[in-house]
């Protein structure tokens, strides 16, 4: 894994140095943008409300205990906005978008659609990395704005129903909202940005890299996934000290 | 039609050869090729045979810089294949042995896919040239089916197709005429001939279809195991006493091998 990093980065720089031919593959950007949002979506509703909701679940009874119950919107808050939606999301994307990428990318590679590209004059950076590495880049953070919206909403809404913890939805947000600054926001979009770049060249690279039929196709899906999530998790830890 | 709006140095509107010299290449460790040397002349039509297995294919990849030589170097118009600015001078083309069409596009799309991504032509002529070049392989009205709807000889001519679109100066085919039946393996093999009469173009074609081979080539090569063993005009080639070329050319289906 650590020996493909030289050529990982070497297709980010490509991929950043062929980004003024943006404007000319719009349209692949935007198929790549809606195939993300509508393959996950649905998804990260879900994922985000229950981890809310966990979450408050988990601290609301020691809160209530120690008698500061009503920090809990902001210790929810914080906890999704800065780790949680920008983690969760980024390793649930690894897997829907990532996957997606390696596999279609790396059945291109073997079936020789790569090489009738290169045969045509047609950058295969150009024509395949570059739409999916910057719809990503974008789709992901957005994504992550809608999980940090949900995970508060089930946040709040097991803070109000459970009843070993009983904090109604006015102070769990009032308490959120005296806690949370914008930055913390941005901060969390700011790894998931990076994170969704990882996903991005992770991906592409492991599809291009593809040899051996059918088999290495499933090959090259397991490891970008597996790789992906490795890389997401080292890297939170080290964003998480430079932005502390 | 000619591309002068958009490709204006005189140079392309005339055919280009290949030069291969001292062509090595191996796989694992495994030879395939064990130093080529061929001249492809601008303008004709040059056909390689030989058994499956041999170096054809891998050959030809090399023609159009799919793959990097071990040793030796492939020239076309006189130019290293290697050197970066050498796709953007020439319009070279290749028909893959199974098409290799992008799955994920229509069979328009996929013929027109030159045009549009160089954006060559405005897209209502791209459509029209479209039209014209599937009906040119038969295959009128196929436009919006997916690749995966298609047969393997279907997709070939779709191939065959795409890389006219091109308006090649040199057209590499690989194995155009295997997997079709014998009509539109005539029909696909007199387009190849007829082609050197409508556009400057220079063709070779990688085929063991000795009827093809015969009946279209300017001049033939015949490769076995990774080295030439047999180069020159239809005629000359027939008549070279080498056993492994006698044999190859001269080799029929023996069914009744069995009761004796
Ligand atoms: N990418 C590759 N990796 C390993 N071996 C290869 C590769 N491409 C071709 N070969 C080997 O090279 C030899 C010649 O293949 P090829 O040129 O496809 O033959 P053909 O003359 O039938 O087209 C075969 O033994 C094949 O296994
Ligand atoms: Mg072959």
């Amino acid at each position: 894994m650590f020996q493909n990093l030289g050529e990982m980065l070497l297709l980010f720089t490509r991929t950043l140095g062929s980004l003024p031919l943006l404007w000319r593959h719009r349209q692949k950007v935007f198929d790549q943008f809606f195939e993300i949002g509508n393959a996950s979506l649905f998804m990260v509703c879900v994922l985000s409300f229950f981890i809310g909701g966990v979450i408050a679940l988990l601290t609301g009874p020691v809160l209530v205990d120690h008698g500061v119950k009503d920090s809990i919107g902001g210790l929810v808050g914080i906890a999704i906005c800065k780790e949680l939606a920008p983690v969760m999301m980024s390793i649930l994307i690894a897997g829907r978008i990532g996957s997606s990428m390696a596999a279609e990318i790396g059945s291109m590679r073997v079936y020789q659609e790569i090489d009738a590209l290169r045969t045509m004059n047609i950058n295969p950076i150009h024509y395949l990395v570059l739409p999916r590495l910057v719809s990503i880049a974008v789709g992901l953070p957005l994504l992550v704005i809608f999980s940090i919206l949900v995970g508060w909403g089930g946040g709040a809404l097991v803070a109000d129903l459970n009843n070993k913890i009983g904090v109604d939805f006015r102070s769990f947000f009032a308490n959120l909202r005296d806690t949370v600054r914008i930055s913390d926001v941005a901060n969390g979009l700011f790894k998931s940005f990076v994170f969704a770049l990882v996903v991005g060249v992770v991906s592409c690279h492991q599809g291009l890299q593809t040899i051996g039929g059918p088999r290495g196709i499933g090959r090259s899906v397991t490891k970008a996934v597996v790789n992906c999530i490795v890389m997401i998790v080292i890297l939170d830890y080290f964003l998480t000290r430079l932005l502390l | 039609m000619s591309d002068a709006a958009t490709h204006s140095s005189p140079n392309t509107t005339r055919a280009v050869g290949v030069k291969v010299v001292g062509l090595r290449k191996s796989f694992n460790g495994q030879a395939v090729l064990k130093g080529i040397d061929l001249e492809v002349l601008p303008g004709e039509i040059f056909v390689i045979m030989g058994p499956s297995g041999s170096g054809k294919s891998v050959l030809l990849r090399h023609m159009i810089g799919l793959e990097e030589p071990d040793a030796g170097e492939i020239l076309v118009d006189g130019q290293s294949i290697q050197s970066p600015e050498l796709m953007d001078k020439y319009r070279l083309a290749m028909v893959f042995q199974s098409g290799a069409l992008l799955n994920s596009l229509t069979v328009g799309e996929n013929v027109g896919l030159y045009l549009t991504e160089h954006q060559l032509k405005p897209p209502q002529e791209i459509a029209r040239i479209v039209t014209e070049k599937l009906e040119l392989v038969g295959l009128k009205g196929t436009d919006d089916k997916f690749p995966s709807e298609l047969s393997g000889g279907m997709k070939k001519r779709v191939a065959i197709a795409r890389a006219l679109v091109i308006d090649p100066q040199l057209i590499l085919y690989d194995e155009p005429t295997s997997e079709l039946d014998p009509l539109s393996a005539a029909v696909i093999a007199e387009e190849i001939a007829s082609l050197k009469q409508r556009i400057a173009v220079t063709s070779v074609v990688v085929s063991h279809d000795r009827e093809v081979a015969f009946g279209i080539a300017d001049r033939i090569a015949v490769i076995h195991e990774g080295v030439i063993v047999a180069v020159g005009t239809p005629e000359e080639v027939r008549r070279n006493p080498d056993s492994i070329v006698q044999k190859f050319l001269n080799t029929n289906f023996n069914f009744h091998h069995r009761k004796t």
